[in-house]
């Protein structure tokens, strides 16, 4: 659950401004010595688990995404750029780009509207607030995977929970049609996963949104009451500017965690029809199956988008004001 | 920290609602809040439908079949095996993930030195990359190692991308704590690994415990590197086994929901435990 640690740094940033000065120096060169490698030893086992984990498979990355490589997975010597040329003359990529695009810009706006109005909800006083906000955890808890396929099969066009539900409501009229039929069309299928994707978000993101609005001093609203401001004006002259860093950092989380997003589509509608309901995420994987290399490929462009989002991330979270000092 | 859980508890707002309009607020947080638990009451009732009225077009069964969730353990499933797989990945990266973290949060909470900036900046980065993105890379390099089709891949790999959250909140954590408890300790005779364990730790528990937990759950729900990384059943955590459950034509629906229920109670326990970390303090200390 990385997206929580994302709410900690700001804690974190605090929590450090208050941490000890550095201590005196003492003179002696054997000492200065040990010093400089005291570090070491103290980071070193958390240095070399990111070498092994993250730092080495994106070497392997990029070598691989040169490589020619059969579909049985035997390398048969470099292919310089030409995992990259087929993957670019690919004529289902633009659709997929387009997608990616769509599901990100999607699911993030929406989860973040969505969130807004539940933060706001869940921060009010009433009975049994406690447990209400427990049930918001549950997507949270539970694997995405699962929830994926709760939903495919609350969808199943013959007895899905879902279509007995639309039926009822008269907006299906004829069970396992082309019309209940949810998954088997791209649009439409798009559209549930793109559903499904927010419902799995919004825990997340409203916490995020609590958490800052909990740090919203009341006096202020008390203030604006007495100067007359309307409801709505207090929202969006306090509410909205004060909420900010937490919702821009849930914005830069959301959208990494879309972009990467794998299970939803994969246990939904493995990226079909076709190639109709791909990501870059999924298609990757796809070509993974039996072309080795040019899925390398894919994943390093995916790469290059994601270091973009991590050098805004990185923006956002104001670093070298806190830690360059 | 405790400052976050105080304003928690105390809510924000410092007037006193109407009744009426307390009653349609919690009305609808009421609402919200079963709508977020039916697809999981959803898996669990299809968990107990009898085969025959597995494709019945009804909300619920006439009867239920409470022995879907005792022949689900039977050998050919497979989910005692992966059960086991799946506490060993999800203890080993916890384990691994505090074994590496708490030296590295304690010292760059403790200690002002060249590369520290460096450091966080570099677990920073790790904590928005996902498996997802590596995945081709991190396939082919457990390839080279010949760990395709072990344990200790995937809890290398899940301590990896964990380690990150862990090393942020016990770096807050450590950072809390004053460092005149440590040097009093100290005065008083203790080492200063005696401190560390006796002094510092003590006051950090919450959160080693929240770190030790996310990232339990973290691995425990992990799904594309154990699919990439896995081939054989006797090393197939629970979420790579539900995969399985899919076939090409026809998918075994109670089963399937029957041991994504068995994977869900851990994870409902863990939260249960720290649950007023996650909905009051865990980011509610954070965004400041």
């Amino acid at each position: 659950m990385p997206e929580v640690a994302a709410a900690e740094e700001a804690a974190g940033e605090q929590h450090r401004r208050a941490a000890s000065p550095p201590r005196p120096q003492r003179a002696g060169r054997a000492r200065r010595t040990r010093r400089r490698l005291e570090p070491l030893a103290w980071l070193a086992p958390a240095t070399i688990l990111i070498a092994v984990v993250v730092i080495w498979p994106i070497v392997a990355l990029v070598q691989t995404s040169m490589q020619n490589i059969t579909p049985i997975g035997v390398t048969i010597g470099s292919a310089g750029a030409r995992n990259f040329t087929k993957l670019f003359h690919d004529p289902n990529l633009p659709g997929i780009l387009a997608r990616t695009v769509l599901w990100v810009v999607a699911v993030v706006g929406i989860t973040m509207l969505i969130s807004l109005g539940l933060a706001q909800l869940f921060n009010q006083r009433f009975p049994g607030r406690r447990i209400t906000r427990w049930a918001l955890i549950a997507p949270w808890a539970a694997s995405v995977m699962m929830t994926a396929l709760i939903f495919r099969w609350m969808l199943q066009p013959d007895n899905g929970a879902i279509n007995i539900f639309l039926h009822q409501l008269g907006i299906v009229h004829q069970f396992n049609s082309n019309e209940s039929s949810w998954l088997g069309r791209p649009d439409s299928a798009m559209a549930w996963m793109i559903g499904v994707a927010v419902f799995v978000s919004l825990p997340f993101t409203t916490y995020t949104l609590l958490a800052g609005l909990q740090t919203i001093p009341g006096e202020l609203f008390e203030a604006a009451r007495v100067d007359g401001a309307s409801r709505w004006r207090s929202y969006r002259s306090i509410t909205l500017p004060l909420l900010r860093p937490a919702f821009v950092v849930a914005v830069v989380i959301n959208v990494m965690n879309v972009f990467n997003s794998f299970p939803i589509i994969w246990e939904m509608t493995r990226g079909g029809p076709g190639y109709a309901t791909n990501t870059t995420t999924v298609f990757m994987y796809n070509l993974k199956q039996s072309y080795i290399g040019e899925a390398a490929a894919m994943s390093v462009v995916n790469f290059g988008l994601i270091i973009v989002i991590v050098l805004i991330y990185l923006r956002v979270n104001n670093w070298n004001r806190q830690d360059a000092r | 920290m405790a400052a976050g859980t105080l304003l928690t508890r105390r809510g924000t707002s410092p007037r006193r609602l109407p009744t009426i309009k307390t009653a349609i607020i919690a009305a609808a947080a009421y609402v919200i809040a079963i709508i977020f638990l039916l697809p999981y009451v959803e898996m669990l009732i299809t968990a107990l439908r009898p085969q025959r009225e597995l494709l019945a077009r009804n909300y619920l069964p006439h009867h239920f079949a409470w022995s879907n969730l005792t022949n689900m353990w039977g050998a050919s499933f497979g989910i005692t095996t992966s059960l086991r797989v799946s506490l060993e990945v999800a203890g080993g990266a916890t384990v691994l993930v505090l074994l590496v973290a708490i030296p590295a949060a304690y010292y760059t909470a403790r200690h002002q030195f060249r590369g520290r900036g460096l450091f966080l900046l570099v677990v920073l980065v790790t904590q928005i990359l996902q498996p997802t993105a590596l995945i081709v890379g991190i396939y082919k390099e457990f390839l080279n190692f010949h760990l395709i089709d072990t344990v200790w891949a995937l809890i290398m790999v899940n301590a990896g991308f964990n380690m990150a959250f862990a090393v942020w909140i016990l770096n807050a954590y450590f950072a809390s704590i004053p460092v005149e408890i440590e040097e009093a300790a100290m005065v008083d005779g203790s080492s200063r690994v005696g401190t560390m364990f006796r002094v510092t730790f003590p006051l950090a528990l919450p959160g080693v415990v929240t770190a030790l937990i996310f990232t339990f759950i973290a691995a425990w729900n992990e799904f594309i590197a154990a699919l990439t990384l896995t081939t054989s059943n006797n090393v197939t955590p629970l979420t790579v086994r539900l995969d399985s459950f899919i076939g090409q034509y026809t998918v075994d629906w109670q089963h399937l929901f029957g041991a994504s229920v068995v994977a869900t109670i851990p994870v409902l326990i863990l939260f249960a435990l720290i649950e007023r970390r996650v909905v009051g303090g865990l980011t509610t200390g954070s965004i400041k």
